[in-house]
């Protein structure tokens, strides 16, 4: 079953992008999204049944082949199933085949081309296998196998950017990420390297057991000397950093909203940027003995958070918006992932998937309706022409700002996805760093997510219609292909968050069962539950298990390694009331300020914008990252192409091969022609010549010694 | 002594066909004649080379060590012979069209062989010579077998005035290390020559060695060998350009081997730099060539002093390289020949590269076998000529001279243009008069054959390298 969920969008890849002039356009796009259902659903299946105790070390893995062998490098192409992986096959398989349903009524008589044009199914051939190729990322049971996938989702995702190949900015923008991403994988490959050569493997299960001796170990790289964990765990962390958009890399996030909306929402929303996410979880075994590390990743994730929000306040275009609030969210998922709790990061990746894919897909949906204009300036009053997109919004908002009730419990929080998943970061930031740096900008985040969330929807659907009136009076609902997609994931916004509060988060005992980190049986009132849907089902016991009754967890064991000392979850269970509620005031006050602004008082944020100008100019220019990265190296490096090309390869190379080829060696070849005049005398004279050379050489340079 | 001449058997029998064919021909029908005799040497040949092929795997001497039957005469005795009998044949339509099918011309042809099947197997100075000159006076008399053709005689002549000069230069070479070693047999001569040699030693093997080179037309003693390669009947080319070169380069291993076996050293210095010039000089000068046989000359040229630079690593290795390469230069030539042969228009004989020119429109087929067969030339993989080159360069970095096999590649990187040139025309040229569509069965058969052979051959070199490993085995002790 494994299998087939892997290689169904392969298949449909395969017969969609190469088969579509035998079998017919509409035909190929049903058979790419009808593979990816199936995967969908058998996804869904594997998840519910996922039962780690069952399973020796709580995983479980299907050989498909042998594929490299070379020395002492020996890995197989393998299926590694754990909570982890089934967590991941779920939100993969479910946005993409949402996003391929979705995308018979977007990409529909584009507008990029021109009457009789195939671009369809190439669009969803693409779409499919990067499906596959992300699946082929979590899947994976070793760092090969997880390389290729992650290389396989950049060249997929450069394909899907780039795939309005007529405009230019888009052509920019896919050749902008696959760079930046280089910089990142640069990183991630020097951690494969390093875990090889320290542990002479890249299996997980193999190298996980060693991950301990890691932490003891001192190894000599540029010039000094590192503690293997931190310095190998930073490394992975930087090729997490490319992938998934956290600042200092994340610079191409926001060009690559220039692809197809549906893309955006599958690629880079839901799954793709959430991959350095899922690879500081799956090497969670290392990253427990990487400190210095984590508290980098802690740094990095929340100041990424903060620095994206504001970016996020002032931005106009919608899709750019939320683009920004998917680098700020993952910035969420990187705080808690770089405190411990890795659960509680994979959380947060499950409901954002939902509810981020279904802001994308609503935004896809105005696009739509307002014939591709993306400026929100030129929207306005829309809630009554398209009511099913104006509600999939409204969901999807309530459930990024984190809406539903504070304090109330019963067996689980109560509220919008977003609400449960953000707010047990937040609860996990305060207590992994009591109250520090990472919880305080993770809460001014909160505000101002929902600030440009709130500004968002307020300047899309109410107040007066502007821009071009033609436009506004033929916007109109989209068809049933692409909101049907939006009430599922609509339904996934509200409950996920209640619903997979169990396992991920509920406590100690159950975020040990779900995960398997432990042999069957350790926790006996717990045993006959395992699987999710019992954790689901079962209230939350009285109080969260005394951590001192866990028992030390093997390393390689389980889909998340929970350190001996690691009380995170815990912890975070137990703060102060005023934390809880925290988030929610947050988002109140964010509430507040883009109503006032922009249904009260319109005319305000013109003034606001006036009264600190700087400031404004500072976000709006996204704190002026493209400009200092284009003066610090795309001009340099451009400078030294151009030196290389004109000097080095045009006038050196060129011209060196140039004057030998077309100077030298016809100069030495008339000479040869000359000297063959055809005089016998002439022969016999080199003859000569030549015995006297090889005389004269032997007797100076050779025999007579 | 009967068993003495049992191990020559074959040499025997070839005379005695020679000589009897040549009586019987004479007697008889004179050129009526010439067909049949033709066909029956070329059947002969390959008889002896299947007889060879198989025979005994045993390494024996006769007449006192003067004549070796080892396993590296057999390699090169079926290379010879094999090459010999399709050169003949590919020739017999060319001749019949120019009526210079005269039946002296396998005969003589035949009586080449011998002198070639003498020399490799030489195992004295007597030999050497004999077998030399066997072959080399046969070889003048058909270069210059149109005897009505102005540059047809020229280049009799010059062959044989400059083969003179270069077997003074090997006698001169002979007598000295005759002098010197005090003894004409290559087993006596080894005995000698160990250690720290004598100068008069070194310079016997320089002479020998420069008259050697001018048999594998090796710069700076290659001059003879555009002259004469155009002036010869197109036929009788081919045939230079192929089995006398696996001959002179067998009696070459043989001589550096068998009777200056000790002194490594000091011959590596003269063939490899015997390999570099004749690398460069025939990448070089046949840039500026327009005659498809002179070019071919100079390819030769070329070839041989790749083929030196296996001799010159002076290793087990270095033979097998050597051998495997003349075997595949063998190879190609006599496909490449085959087409040339087939050249003509409006009825007339064409050697202009022009001709060339956008072949691939009316003789789609031709043009693509030529085109294997110029990349496996120019050394291109995946084609066979870049495995024979493989060989060499192999080789020579095994026994530590790197520069010669760094020079090796720089001057295949030069000679890969004039070949691409080729195609260049045949491919992209600019639209001429087309060549004449006819082109005979065994020309066609030899041609593809070959070609096919470049491509197919990549997957075990048909096995000639395990034959090549044992024969350079016998030879580098």
């Amino acid at each position: 079953m494994e299998t087939i969920i892997l290689f169904a969008p392969l298949v449909g890849a395969l017969i969609c992008g190469f088969g579509y002039k035998w079998i017919g356009e509409t035909l190929a796009m049903w058979v790419a999204t009808g593979f990816l259902f199936l995967a969908a659903i058998l996804s869904w299946v594997v998840f519910v049944t996922f039962d780690a105790s069952a399973h020796d070390g709580g995983f479980y893995t299907v050989t498909i082949l042998r594929w490299i062998e070379s020395g002492s490098l020996a890995t197989d192409w393998a299926i590694r199933m754990d909570a982890l992986t089934a967590t991941m096959l779920i939100v993969v398989t479910t946005v993409s085949a949402l996003v391929h349903l979705y995308s018979f009524g977007y990409m529909d008589h584009d507008p990029q081309w021109r009457d009789g044009e195939s671009y369809k199914p190439r669009f969803f051939a693409y779409l499919s296998f990067f499906t596959f190729a992300m699946l082929m990322l979590v899947t994976a049971d070793n760092l090969i196998q997880m390389f290729f996938g992650w290389e396989g989702v950049g060249v997929a995702s450069y394909l899907l950017i780039g795939f309005y190949w007529r405009k230019p900015s888009a052509s920019a923008a896919a050749m902008k990420a696959f760079v930046v991403n280089r910089v990142g994988d640069f990183g991630f490959a020097l951690g494969i390297f390093g875990i090889f050569l320290l542990t002479d493997s890249v299996e997980f299960a193999v190298i996980f057991e060693k991950m301990p001796e890691l932490a003891d170990t001192t190894v000599r790289f540029l010039w000094s000397d590192w503690n293997a964990a931190n310095l190998i765990a930073f490394l992975l962390f930087i090729g997490a950093m490319g992938k998934s958009a956290q600042l200092l890399l994340h610079t191409w996030l926001p060009d690559a909203m220039e692809g197809p909306t549906p893309v955006s929402a599958l690629i880079h929303a839901a799954t793709m940027v959430t991959a350095g996410v899922f690879l500081v979880c799956r090497m969670s075994p290392l990253m427990e003995f990487a400190p210095q590390a984590m508290e980098f990743v802690v740094f990095l994730g929340a100041t990424t958070a903060f620095f994206a929000a504001t970016v996020g306040l002032v931005q106009n275009d919608i899709k750019r918006v939320i683009a920004y609030s998917t680098c700020s969210q993952l910035g969420y998922m990187f705080v808690a992932a770089g405190l411990g709790v890795y659960s509680v990061a994979m959380f947060h990746l499950l409901t954002h998937a939902f509810f981020k894919a279904m802001l994308f897909l609503g935004a896809g949906s105005v696009i739509h309706a307002m014939h591709h204009e993306q400026d929100m300036r030129n929207y306005g009053g829309l809630r009554k022409k398209i009511p099913l997109t104006f509600w999939a919004m409204m969901i999807g908002t309530l459930a990024i700002t984190g809406v539903g009730i504070p304090l109330l419990y019963v067996g689980f929080p109560v509220g919008f996805a977003g609400f449960v998943s953000k707010d047990a970061i937040i609860e996990s930031a305060y207590a992994g760093t009591a109250g520090g740096y990472a919880f305080w900008m993770l809460v001014v985040a909160a505000l101002f997510t929902s600030f440009y969330s709130w500004r968002l929807m307020f300047m899309t659907f109410y107040g007066t219609p502007r821009g071009d009136k033609h436009t506004h009076e033929h916007a109109h609902e989209s068809p049933l292909v692409m909101t049907a997609p939006l009430g599922i994931l609509a339904i996934g916004a509200v409950f996920a968050g209640m619903v997979f509060y169990g396992p991920y988060f509920g406590s100690q005992a159950k975020v040990d069962k779900f995960f398997g980190t432990h042999e069957g049986g350790a926790h006996g009132e717990h045993h006959a539950a395992t699987n999710v849907i019992p954790l689901i089902a079962q209230a939350h016991a009285a109080g969260d298990k005394d951590h001192a009754e866990r028992a030390p967890q093997k390393a390689g064991h389980g889909g998340i390694y929970i350190g001996d000392d690691n009380t995170m979850i815990h912890d975070a269970h137990v703060v102060p009331k005023w934390v809880k509620v925290s988030p929610f005031i947050a988002m109140l006050l964010g509430f507040a300020a883009a109503w006032v602004g922009y249904i009260k008082r319109p005319e305000w944020p013109k003034a606001w914008a006036e009264a600190a100008q700087p400031l404004y100019l500072f976000l709006l220019n996204k704190w002026y990252f493209d400009e200092l990265y284009d003066a610090a190296f795309v001009k340099p490096a451009q400078a030294i192409g151009r030196f290389l090309w004109k000097k080095g390869d045009e006038a050196t190379i060129d011209g060196g091969i140039n004057g030998l080829a077309m100077g030298i060696i016809p100069f030495i070849t008339r000479l040869a022609g000359r000297a063959q005049s055809g005089y016998l005398f002439h022969y016999a004279f080199a003859m000569v010549i030549g015995i006297v050379v090889l005389v004269t050489y032997m007797t100076i340079a050779g025999g007579a010694k | 002594m009967s068993a003495d001449l049992n191990i020559i058997l074959p040499e025997i029998l070839l005379s005695l066909f020679a000589m009897g064919a040549l009586l019987g021909a004479v007697y008889t029908g004179k050129d009526k004649l010439a067909l049949p005799i033709l066909w029956a040497t070329a059947g002969l040949f390959v008889a002896m080379a299947f007889w060879i092929g198989v025979s005994g795997d045993t390494d024996r001497m006769a007449f006192g060590g003067m004549f070796t039957d080892d396993a590296f005469s057999r390699f090169a005795k079926v290379t010879i012979l094999l090459s010999a009998a399709a050169v003949l044949l590919l020739g017999q339509d060319y001749m019949t069209r120019n009526d210079m099918l005269k039946f002296e011309y396998p005969v003589l042809v035949t009586l080449a062989v011998v002198g070639m099947m003498t020399m490799v197997s030489a195992g004295d100075l007597m030999v050497l010579y004999m077998g030399l000159e066997l072959q080399s006076l046969a070889l003048y008399v058909v270069a210059s077998m149109r005897r009505d053709n102005l540059r047809s005689t020229e280049a009799g002549l010059k062959y044989f005035v400059l083969g003179a000069l270069s077997s003074g230069l090997l006698l001169y070479g002979a007598s000295l290390t005759y002098g010197y070693a005090g003894t004409t047999n290559f087993a006596g001569i080894i005995a000698a020559a160990e250690g720290d040699i004598s100068l008069g030693l070194l310079f016997g093997l320089v002479f020998m060695a420069s008259g050697l080179a001018f048999k594998v037309s090796a710069a700076p003693f290659h001059m003879w060998t555009p002259d004469v390669y155009e002036g010869s009947p197109t036929p009788v080319t081919a045939f230079f350009a192929t089995a006398p070169k696996v001959a002179a380069m067998g009696l070459f291993a043989r001589v550096v081997h068998d009777a200056f076996g000790g002194v490594v050293a000091d011959w590596q210095q003269i063939i490899a730099l015997l390999a570099v010039a004749s690398m460069f000089l025939g990448a070089i000068a046949a840039i500026g060539q327009t005659d498809i046989k002179r070019l071919m000359a100079y390819s030769s040229i070329a070839h041989m002093g790749f083929a030196l630079m296996g001799l010159a690593a002076g290793t087990a290795a270095g033979v097998q390289g050597m051998l495997i390469y003349m075997a595949i230069y063998v190879t190609m030539n006599i496909g490449t020949f085959a087409f040339i042969l087939s050249m003509r228009r409006d009825g007339r004989d064409v050697t202009d590269i022009a001709a060339l020119n956008m072949l691939s429109k009316s003789h789609p087929t031709h043009a693509l076998a030529l085109l294997v067969l110029l990349f496996s030339l120019a050394g291109i993989p995946p084609m066979l000529g870049f495995f024979g080159k493989l060989y060499v360069l192999q080789a020579a970095v095994d026994a530590g001279l790197f520069w010669l096999a760094v020079l090796g590649v720089v001057a295949s990187v030069i000679g890969a243009f004039y070949y691409l040139r080729l195609v260049y025309f045949m491919y992209f040229g600019t639209e001429g008069e087309p060549l004449d569509q006819a082109m005979p069965a065994i020309q066609w058969v030899a041609m593809v054959g070959c070609a096919a052979i470049m491509v197919l051959g990549i997957v075990n070199l048909f096995g000639i390298e395990g034959l090549a490993a044992a024969a350079a085995e016998t030879l580098v002790r």
